[in-house]
Order: C-alpha cells, then structure tokens, then sequence
C-alpha cells in the first residue's frame, strides 16, 4: 500500500473530533453559553453523520474491518485502530444517545456548573476510542478518558448527594482500573504483545505451564469489565449514582456500562474462540451465570424501586445482565439477538433518564404548591397556575374525558414505548431482541454449546419472568404518574426536552420498521465476531504507509 | 531481588486493602495510593527484572531479554502513574467537596448508627 484514501482518515474522527472540539470550548470561556453549545451541537451532529458514513462502509466492504494505524508503524508495535461492523454500531449508538443527552441539557442543565461542554466532548472521545482502539493498554487509557470525563459529569449540578454518590464511584471505579491494570500486564507478560490481534493469535501458542498465569490475568481483566458493566455483585454502585446524576449525564451514562459489555464482547470472542484449545471458551460459565445473577437483581430491583430514576438504573443492570448471558452462550445466533437487544435498550433507557426528569418535575406541583419563581436564575418549568382553574367547563366543573394537555399525552406517549421497549413487549424493537433471542436458546441444532441445557433453560425461563416482573414495575409507575393524579396542572415542556425524547424513541420505532436490514447487519457482525481470524487477520494485514521519494525531473 | 519485590508488592497491597477499606475517605485515598504503587510495581516486575541494563538493543548482540531490559513496561508504568496522579487529585478535591457538605468524613458522609 502506497497511500490512503481521504475517507480511510476518517476513521480517526470519531477519536479526534471530540478531542478538538473540547480544546476549542475550553478555549472559549465558560461566559459564552450560546457559542459552546452551538459548537457543542454542531461537533457531535457531525460526530452522527461521521459514525454512520462509517457503519454504512464498514457494511459494504464485506467481513474485513477497516484497520488504521495513526502512529504509521508496523503492526504488532504501533497504535491501531480496528473498525468492524460491532465497532461500527457502538460508535452509532454512542453519538446517537450523546447526541440526545446534549440536546435536552441545552433546556437547563449545560449551565447547572462549570465545563459541562468539554467534559461531555471528551466522555464522547473517551467512548468512541474505547470502541475503536485495537490495542489493549490503549484500551485502559480511553477507559480512563471516559471515566475521567464521567467523574466531573456525575458531579455536574453539585449537592451533597451528587458529591456523596461520587466518592463511591470514584473509589470503586479507581480500584476496578487498577484490576484492569493487573490484568493487562498478566497478559502482557505472557503473551508478549499488547495488540489484542497479535495476543489472540498468540493465545494457543502458550506453554501450558503459563496457562494458569494467562487464566488469571483474563479473568482479572474480566472483573473489571463486568464492575464497568454493573455485573452482580459488582454493580451496588449503579444505582445510586445514576439516579444521583442530573437527567442529561444519566442518559449519557446509558452508554457507559455498554463498554464493559463492548470489551467483554471484543476481547473474549478474539481470545477464547471454540478453536483456542485447551482455553476454548475460557469462564463461559462465569459469564453465563454471573449474567443471570444480574438479571435477577435487576428485574427484583426494579419491582422494588419507587422512584423512577432508580427504576431505569435497575433496567440498565438487566440489560447487562441479559447481555452477559447471552454472550456467554457463545452462539453467533444468540449474539446476533443480543446486540439487537443492545441497541434498542440503550436507545430506550437514554430516552427513560430524559424522561425521569420531566416526570419528576409534573410530580412535584402536586406536592408542593406552585411558587412563583420568576426571578430566579433558572425559569420555572411547570404552570403557576393549576390546571382546575383552566380546565373547566361552563359549570365550573372539571370535566371528565376533556381533550388531556398536549405535553402529558407527549410524556404519556413517550413512557408507554419506552416501558414497552424496556419491557420487551411486542411490538416494539425490545421484543424483537427478546424473541431472537429465545428462540435461539431453543435451537437444539446447535450441536455444541458452551453452557449445558440447565443454563439455557434457566435463562429462557428468566428472561421472560423478568419481562413480566419488569412490565410489572413499569406500568405501576405509569398508573402512579398519569392515572392516579386527580387535578394536576400540565408541566410546560421545551422543544429542546421533547425533541431528544421523541428521537430515540422514534429510533427505536425504526428499528423494527427497518427491522430486516438491521438485522441482517448484525447477524453478519455476530458472524464475524465468531469468527475471530477475520479480525486477527484484518489487523495483521495492515501496512504502514510507505511514502515514495518525490522524483524531481 | 524477585523476592523483594514480591515481598513489596504483597505488603504494599495488603495495606492498600485494608486501608480502602477502612471507613474515612483519607484512609480511602492513601489504600488508593498504596494499590498503585503496588500495581506500578507489578508491571515493573512483568518485563523481568534486571539490574543495570539499558532498554536498548545494542550493536551486535542478539535482540532478546538477556542483553536489554524490556521497554514496554516501563513505558506502561509511566502512563499508569500519570493516570493514577490525575484521579487521586481529583479524588482528594471530591473528598474535600464532601467534607465541606457533610461536615464529615465518613466514606457515606455519615457516622453509622449504632
């Protein structure tokens, strides 16, 4: 290879575009609220438009994945940066639910504290390179990109149990990065290479001496991943600072815990393939049930919870819980679904956190009377007056069956998909995931599988007790938010608000119109993820750009 | 020397551990710290430890570990006590943050009940 194209640069966008932008709203100065957040838009729309180009290419070069190599060295020793279909799509939902969080926190929340711009470009770069990377130290790096901006974001708005909820995080994730840490160097000092292409090719070379040693790195590296991804009984943290964290960051929070899922997907597909020997399929069992565990707590914990922010934090463990599982099965079929599941349920719980808020602020006219804040700082979102007043028929009574307000019938509308979305009924996207992937677990063709028939029947039988007890919890909070309340004056809602709202969840929407082609990319990226030489390969292929000497006549 | 660094490692996070541990957030950070100097010092110790030898391939010599010493994990051990110093100040201002608001400082800003 001689030169590369204008678009093969492109790959490096997603990492380089947020890095730029958050220099440059630095540079601006916390005074500028307009300029920041037109350039904030406008960055991470491009940021969209960059991530689909990508998806739509990675889709028509064929199994291949696209490999850049920023530092120009050759392969094992330089930087790369791998882009397949399952990188594609992350990098797409990423952008997409960052995209939606920044357009709501424009209503009020970018001006709840300092820098909330930057640290939200650099939470973007932190997750588009964790995706992106193929190189495991760099892969703890953008960890730590994202986890840093993640710590000034959950601390965004301030109060003392923002602050509070902050420490733990911080605490637990600062001992999870340094398992990470532990983990990359058992491998390192197994295998030699930190290139996650170079090490898997490598993995069945082992001397069985060090295989115990390889082991226990892997399954260090894994707790760590599972802690990121709220796997059970890592994940008490979860809750608690996500329902602490203001509506915008928990939306965008949404997306962190998919990156422990994203590089348990990634690493274990690549290292411990069927065909890896005496290490196939190596803690299969572990992910498999450890997965049904977190399930389990996640359905019990959103039946318990009161509050719906805590609900949605419990949603986003069962959704790691169901992915862990499923992945564990080690089935491309199986995979295929999940991803599928993945992607709608990330969609539907960043719409849920936006929605929280809005709810939350309907909620509290009714306790509290309405106070006239037109003075403060921040305007008031809900109306001064009450409803009875103005709904009233010619007998100055409340009249029953009245056309209901325009905003509650939006927040009505937009929480009954999302619970059907979360809950996996039909007919929406979660329960297309949800029926791929049972029935995957009943193709008894599937000659080999990791787990044995007690694990699939377990998790065929959990995944729909915990979509009972979840639309369960899902619709008691409905009937508590739109049904019980008598005389409740309409909360005033901004464009800005809904607009994210009814995006994602008109994504989800079309994801089951578009049903068929979506998953058709993502049966062929489970495919490719199942077949680990492809990447191996891809990677090794790559050839740094030799510039030739200009002749001069 | 295999011992001593091994001997170092396991006390350095033997306090580390049970200093995380502990209930105040200062002790907190310092079992932080100590976990991180532990972990530097493991992925010191991966690249096979050698006194007195450069990170250099010289002029006629075979290129393997007996005649230079490992660079990657020296460079790695670089990056993580970089990475490692941003969050434990971050972490102390987040400490300090609660301390202020709580008046406490107590991990959970609370002294238990008995």
């Amino acid at each position: 290879m001689t030169g590369l194209a204008a678009i093969d640069h492109l790959l490096l966008a997603p990492v380089l575009l947020p890095l730029a932008t958050a220099t440059v709203l630095l540079l601006l100065g916390e005074q500028r609220h307009t300029a920041r957040a037109v350039l904030d838009v406008a960055s991470t729309l491009l940021g969209l438009a960059v991530a689909i180009v990508l998806l739509l290419r990675v889709d028509t070069q064929g199994p291949s994945s696209a490999v850049y190599l920023p530092g120009n060295w050759p392969v094992p020793f330089g930087i790369v940066l791998t882009l397949d279909r399952l990188a594609a799509l992350m990098l797409v939902l990423a952008a997409a639910s960052g995209l939606a969080s920044l357009l709501f926190s424009l209503a009020r929340w970018h001006r709840a504290g300092v820098h909330f711009h930057p640290l939200f470009q650099l939470q973007l770069m932190g997750l588009n390179g964790a995706f992106l990377t193929g190189d495991l130290f760099n892969l703890f790096v953008f960890f730590e990109v994202l986890l840093a901006a993640s710590y000034g974001l959950l601390l965004h708005g301030g109060g003392a149990a923002r602050v509070r909820t902050s420490l733990h995080y911080i605490s637990i994730n600062l001992v999870a990065s340094l398992l990470f840490l532990i983990g990359v160097a058992l491998l390192y000092g197994v295998t030699g290479t930190l290139n996650i292409a170079d090490m898997a090719e490598r993995l069945p070379h082992v001397p069985v001496a060090d295989r115990g040693l390889l082991h226990a790195g892997a399954a260090i590296l894994g707790i760590a991943f599972l802690a990121k991804a709220g796997a059970w009984p890592l994940n008490s943290w979860l809750a608690p600072a996500y329902g602490a964290a203001s509506a915008p960051v928990a939306a965008v929070f949404a997306m962190l815990t998919k990156v422990g899922i994203y590089a348990v997907l990634r690493l274990w597909t690549l290292c411990f393939p069927e065909t890896a020997g005496s290490s196939a399929l190596y803690g299969a069992d572990a992910l498999v049930w450890g997965g049904m565990a977190t399930l389990a707590f996640g359905a019990v914990g959103m039946l318990s919870s009161q509050q719906l922010g805590r609900l949605a934090s419990f949603s986003i463990v069962a959704t790691s819980g169901t992915l862990l599982a499923t992945i564990g099965f080690g089935r491309p079929a199986l995979t295929a679904a999940a991803l599928f599941y993945l992607a709608s349920s990330t969609l539907a719980a960043t719409a849920m956190y936006l929605l929280v808020e809005l709810l939350e602020r309907a909620r509290e006219v009714e306790t509290d009377p309405p106070v006239e804040v037109a003075a403060g700082p921040l305007p008031s979102f809900v109306d001064a007056r009450s409803a009875a007043e103005v709904n009233l028929d010619d007998q100055e009574m409340p009249l029953i069956g009245r056309a209901i307000p325009a905003a509650l019938a939006f927040l009505g509308l937009a929480f009954a998909v999302g619970a059907l979305v979360i809950a996996g009924l039909p007919p929406l996207s979660g329960f297309v995931g949800k029926l791929g992937m049972l029935s995957a677990l009943l193709d008894t063709e599937a000659a080999v599988w990791g787990a044995g028939p007690a694990a699939r029947w377990s998790l065929f039988a959990l995944l729909i007790v915990s979509g009972l007890l979840s639309s369960i919890a899902l619709m008691r909070v409905g009937i508590r938010q739109f049904w019980a309340p008598q005389d409740r004056p309409a909360p005033r809602l901004r464009i800005a608000e809904c607009l994210p709202i009814g995006l994602l969840l008109g994504a989800c929407v079309l994801l089951v119109v578009r049903g068929e082609p979506a998953l058709r990319y993502l049966r062929d990226a489970a495919e490719s993820l199942h077949r680990p030489e492809q990447y191996i390969d891809a990677v090794k292929a790559a050839r740094p750009v030799v510039r030739v000497p200009e002749t001069r006549p | 020397m295999e011992v001593v660094v091994s001997l170092a490692v396991g006390v350095l996070v033997a306090s580390g551990v049970w200093l995380v541990l502990r209930p105040r957030t200062f002790q907190v950070l310092i079992g932080l710290s100590l976990l991180s100097y532990a972990v530097n010092l493991f992925i010191f110790s991966i690249g096979s430890l050698a006194i007195d030898k450069e990170p250099i391939v010289q002029a006629g010599q075979a290129a393997d570990l007996l005649h230079y010493t490992d660079p990657i994990p020296q460079a790695l051990v670089l990056t993580a006590i970089v990475i490692s110093f941003a969050t434990t100040a971050l972490y102390l201002v987040v400490l300090l943050a609660l301390r202020g608001l709580t008046d406490s400082d107590h991990v959970d800003g609370e002294e238990e009940r008995p």
